[in-house]
C-alpha cells in the first residue's frame, strides 16, 4: 500500500432511506476486496452502518470517510445536523430518540452507539446542541 | 464461527423445511447455514456472531436486506408469508444474498429449524432446563 494510505469518501443524505446503508456496504466490499481479516471487516462494517443510519435518522447532511493504512483503519462519520446534547446519555444501551416510523422499520433500539463502542478499538465523539456529530473510530490492523 | 457446534443445514433443506418461496439466490441453495438467528430489530441483527447464519425476520423493508449484507448472513427468511418488494429483491440479487419467504410464523419457523439440529448464535451452551435440551 502507498504511504499515506487509501482514502474513501461517501456522502450521506438525511432521511434518505432508499440509499441508506449503501456507503457502508461499499466500504465492506472494498475491505473484502483488499482481503482484510473477516472479523476486522465485520467490526468496521457494523460501525460504519450504525453511524451511517444515525446520520440518516437523526442527523443532517453528512459524510463518511475511511482512511486505510497498513497499521490502522480510521473511519470518520460527520454530519451538520442537530447534534447530541448529552453524549453520555446517548451512549447508554436502549437510549433512543427515534420516531415511531423509525421503530416500525426496525431501527431505534438505542443500541447503535453502544454497538459502535463495542466494535471499534477506539471511539471519539464530538458533538453538542446544534453542532452536528463527528465520530472518529479507529481499528488496529494486526499483521498475520 | 459459532461456539456451539450444531448441525449445519443447506439452504435447500431450510427451504424445504419452511415450505419457503425463493426470491433471490437460486444459485446458492447448496451453501450451508451454520446457525440461525431471529430478530425484528436491526441493531440486534448486528450483535452476536451472525456471519454465515440464516436470519429470520418479521420485518419486510429494504433496510433488512442492507442490514443482512452488513451482518454477512447466509440468507434472509421473511416469516408469516411476507412478500418482498421488487426493490428488496433487486438489492438481494445485487448483493448475492439469498432471500426467502415462509408461510410459517416466527415461532414455528424457528422451531422447525431447531428440531433439525440448527443452533442459535449463543456463544456458550445454556444450562439445560430439563435434559435433554433440544436447541
Ligand atoms: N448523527 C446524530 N445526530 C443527532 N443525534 C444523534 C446522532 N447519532 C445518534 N444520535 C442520538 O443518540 C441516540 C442514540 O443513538 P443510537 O445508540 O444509535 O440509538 P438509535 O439510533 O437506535 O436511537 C439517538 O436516538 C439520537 O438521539
Ligand atoms: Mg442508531
Amino acid at each position: 500500500m502507498k504511504p499515506g494510505g487509501l482514502l474513501k469518501k461517501y456522502s450521506i443524505k438525511p432521511r434518505d432511506f432508499v440509499k441508506a446503508g449503501e456507503g457502508s456496504i461499499r466500504i465492506q466490499k472494498f475491505l473484502k476486496f483488499i482481503g482484510f481479516d473477516a472479523g476486522l471487516i465485520r467490526r468496521i462494517s457494523i460501525c460504519a452502518y450504525e453511524a451511517e443510519m444515525n446520520v440518516v435518522m437523526h442527523g443532517g447532511d453528512g459524510e463518511m470517510s475511511m482512511l486505510v493504512d497498513p497499521k490502522e483503519i480510521v473511519l470518520e462519520v460527520a454530519d451538520d445536523g442537530p447534534g447530541i446534547p448529552d453524549i453520555g446519555l446517548a451512549l447508554q444501551e436502549g437510549y433512543s430518540t427515534a420516531s415511531p416510523e423509525h421503530r416500525e422499520m426496525g431501527f431505534g433500539a438505542g443500541m447503535g452507539l453502544p454497538n459502535i463502542k463495542k466494535n471499534a478499538d477506539s471511539l471519539d465523539i464530538h458533538s453538542g446542541n446544534g453542532q452536528g456529530v463527528h465520530l472518529t473510530m479507529c481499528f488496529e490492523v494486526k499483521t498475520r | 464461527m459459532t461456539a456451539i457446534e450444531g448441525k449445519q443445514l443447506k439452504l435447500s433443506e431450510i427451504k424445504e423445511l419452511l415450505h419457503a418461496k425463493i426470491f433471490a439466490g437460486e444459485d446458492k441453495l447448496d451453501i450451508t447455514a451454520k446457525a440461525g438467528t431471529a430478530s425484528d430489530l436491526m441493531s440486534d441483527m448486528l450483535t452476536g456472531k451472525t456471519g454465515g447464519v440464516v436470519l429470520l425476520t418479521g420485518l419486510c423493508n429494504v433496510q433488512v436486506i442492507r442490514t443482512a449484507v452488513i451482518a454477512d448472513v447466509a440468507a434472509v427468511i421473511l416469516v408469516r408469508g411476507k412478500r418482498p418488494t421488487q426493490e428488496m429483491i433487486d438489492q438481494a440479487r445485487e448483493h448475492r444474498l439469498p432471500l426467502f419467504s415462509t408461510p410459517f410464523t416466527m415461532f414455528t419457523s424457528c422451531g422447525r429449524l431447531c428440531a433439525k439440529g440448527l443452533r442459535g448464535v449463543e456463544e456458550k451452551p445454556p444450562a439445560p432446563a430439563v435434559p435433554p435440551y433440544g436447541c
